[in-house]
């Protein structure tokens, strides 16, 4: 059996467009809506992103940091996420699922128990952002036994040799952080830059699939249309915060701009 | 687990740069493995460098003033009765603190690598200080991350950072402590490593920081040396080194030089923050037992919940104010090479009390948890045993605090 993030991307590319990656905290801004959010996405999402709220993350920007935050006060564990997934995947079961987060959350909950519930609960992929390689060449093999893809990041500052060898011993999708920054800044380099950095990647292997994410809102998604797929987190995370301010129903909030996002890369 | 002889400690650990296997590590998201990797060649190189190490000596001199007076407490000692009381009054250095050692050659590494701007974190207020006065020195710009509750309460501190024309950049997150700023900077250098090079504040961060800063503070145990066998003809037979532990930049420096001998002959003392004496929260995870986990991109012993958020802290010493712990601690508590315990807020200040009330020395509220420890021990210890503190800041920024605790005739 495939992994459905593979039938997603293969899906997007027959409609020929990027995919639509998301990406929101698991528990914001409580347990149960954000479960409403990611089934309300659902269907204009072809992967969902669930971050896991840490409170010491070193590469997240304010918008991410004021979701988890939220997400942590409003009391989520590691075994709510996993809750969520299962509730999910009752909803929407070939939706693919992406867990983010740090790894001091899997550390502490154990390598082995934390991949065994993620097989249980459905998850299809792990994106740790603090785990890079070669350290977790280990742990990616893991997963890999496991059938759950590990997507390795990619940035700006990658050197070439190392493009190389991380590509070689990344499985199906690759994640390509599009500039030097943390989560939520402006897109400081413009997308022809940022493209070209994607097809260097694309040049060592075609047949990964390349996500990029940083800096992606309603403004630059256009603009960058030709990659395998594109996640959008901070514009998210910022609505559901302006949307609490102004009293409105982060849930319908939510799903218009993801609405509005897949119908500029239609 | 063992602790090798002949070979520094921060040369001891891995290819992947854990100590004793667990400790330490590079736990950083991908964009800082480039910068950080040209860090540690550049460091590697230089500490080997003749002519490096001739200019760090040479501003450690002539800016830092080398060396810091070591002197014997003789009204302490008399009182306490027990043990001689000595101290290392390293808070003579420029500045008034051992941060200046980690600032200055941070400052240099800069310099080398092309970069004109420098950031850093500070908690007590030190690191801080001493970054923007290096900075100054060298012509850098600087940004400093402080958390915003350590900006009320270490004020002379963040006036001399802005005297010196660094910028104090508030950090509002999480607890607004050394944490936070710690994370805040890390932010920073992750979105602008491409011009600006990073000074963490203390043997904490990711493998290379651990290394520059415990290579930079060696200098304190280095003097030492050299005035214990000017004082005593040798390295006395009994040797007790007391040091408060928050980050650990200060302990390991005190103590390097010293590492090869018997740990009878030469005991490490680390002294971590108890915080106030009825709270449950504390900066003292060797003394509690924390568990291991990751903080600020290396593995070691870290107050957190099972769940892995880090747990707020609580001590009246912001220097102290740390959740987790060097690495290179971990590693000497693991080796059994040092004995870690804890001070609470109400014991430093006692300490603090009796040491101004007998001698001409105002240490900082994070020397007085060591001073704390060291006079309860040294009563059972006998005439001929050589305590030394390492009074490694001054209590100038303080002031504040101490006169709200134990009133206006203690500042």
């Amino acid at each position: 059996m495939s992994n459905p993030i593979s039938h997603a991307f293969k899906k997007a590319k027959k409609e020929n467009r990027p995919a639509l990656l998301t990406y929101t905290v698991a528990g914001d801004s409580s347990k149960k809506q954000s479960l409403e959010i990611l089934k309300s996405i659902s269907k204009k999402v072809d992967i969902i992103e669930i971050g896991i709220p840490h409170n010491t993350p070193v590469a997240d920007g304010s918008q991410i940091q004021t979701s988890s935050y939220r997400a942590i006060k409003n009391g989520i564990k590691v075994n709510d996420i996993f809750n969520i997934v299962k509730n999910f995947k009752k909803f929407d079961n070939n939706k693919p699922i992406i867990l983010m987060g740090y790894y001091n959350m899997i550390f502490q909950f154990g390598e082995n128990v934390f991949l065994k519930n993620c097989k249980i609960s459905g998850v299809n992929g792990l994106i740790v952002v603090d785990l890079p390689w070669p350290e977790n060449k280990k742990f990616a093999n893991k997963c890999k036994k496991k059938s759950i893809f590990f997507i390795q990041l990619l940035s700006p500052t990658t050197t070439k040799d190392r493009l190389k060898m991380i590509i070689k011993d990344s499985h199906e999708m690759i994640y390509f952080i599009s500039m030097l920054s943390t989560t939520g800044g402006k897109l400081k380099v413009s997308s022809k830059e940022i493209l070209s950095n994607y097809d260097k990647i694309k040049k060592i292997n075609s047949k990964k699939n390349v996500v990029i994410g940083f800096g992606i809102t309603e403004k630059t998604i256009k603009s960058l249309k030709k990659a395998d797929g594109l996640v959008v987190g901070s514009a998210i995370c910022k609505e559901i915060t302006n949307s609490i301010k102004k009293r409105q129903n982060p849930v319908t909030n939510v799903y218009n701009v993801v609405n509005r996002l897949r119908n500029k890369i239609k | 687990m063992r602790l090798k002889k002949e070979i520094p400690v921060i040369d001891q650990g891995d290819k992947l740069g854990f100590w004793g296997g667990k400790f330490g590590g590079n736990f950083v998201p991908e964009t800082l493995k480039k910068p950080i990797e040209d860090l540690e060649t550049l460091f590697n190189k230089l500490k080997k460098d003749k002519k490096f190490i001739n200019e760090r000596d040479k501003y450690f001199k002539n800016w830092v003033g080398s060396p810091t007076r070591f002197i014997k407490l003789e009204n302490l000692t008399k009182h306490v009765g027990g043990a001689q009381i000595w101290s290392k009054v390293v808070s003579d250095a420029n500045g008034g603190a051992h941060k200046i050692y980690n600032a200055t050659v941070h400052c240099l590494l800069a310099k080398r690598s092309g970069k004109k701007i420098i950031c850093g974190d500070t908690g007590a207020g030190y690191a801080g200080k001493m970054l923007s006065m290096a900075a100054k020195k060298f012509g850098l710009k600087c940004k400093i991350f402080m958390g915003a509750k350590d900006i009320q309460r270490q004020r002379p501190n963040v006036r001399a950072i802005k005297k010196n024309g660094a910028e104090v950049i508030p950090v509002y997150s999480g607890s607004q402590t050394l944490v936070d700023a710690v994370s805040e900077c890390m932010r920073y250098w992750v979105a602008n490593c491409d011009k600006v090079a990073m000074c963490v504040g203390s043997t904490v961060g990711p493998a290379v920081f651990v290394r520059i800063c415990g290579w930079s503070t060696s200098q304190i145990s280095r003097e030492l040396k050299t005035q214990l066998f000017d004082e005593f003809g040798s390295i006395p037979k009994k040797l007790k080194l007391y040091n408060c532990v928050g980050g650990g930049s200060s302990s390991f420096g005190f103590w390097n030089e010293f590492m090869d001998y018997n740990k009878k002959q030469c005991e490490f003392i680390g002294v971590e923050a108890g915080g106030p004496a009825k709270s449950k929260k504390h900066a003292a995870p060797l003394t509690y037992g924390s568990k291991i986990g990751i903080l600020h991109g290396a593995a070691q012993y870290v107050n957190q919940n099972t769940d892995g958020q880090i747990e707020e802290t609580e001590s009246i010493s912001a220097g102290l104010d740390y959740p987790g712990i060097s690495p290179l601690h971990c590693f000497l508590k693991d080796t059994k090479r040092a004995r870690y315990t804890a001070a609470s807020d109400e014991e430093a200040l006692n300490a603090y009390k009796l040491v101004t009330k007998f001698e001409k020395l105002r240490p900082s509220l994070e020397p007085s948890h060591a001073f704390s420890v060291a006079i309860k021990e040294s009563k059972r210890f006998s005439k001929d045993t050589v305590i030394v503190v390492n009074s490694c800041g001054d209590a100038y920024k303080d002031r504040g605090i101490i006169e709200k605790r134990l009133g206006k005739k203690y500042v």
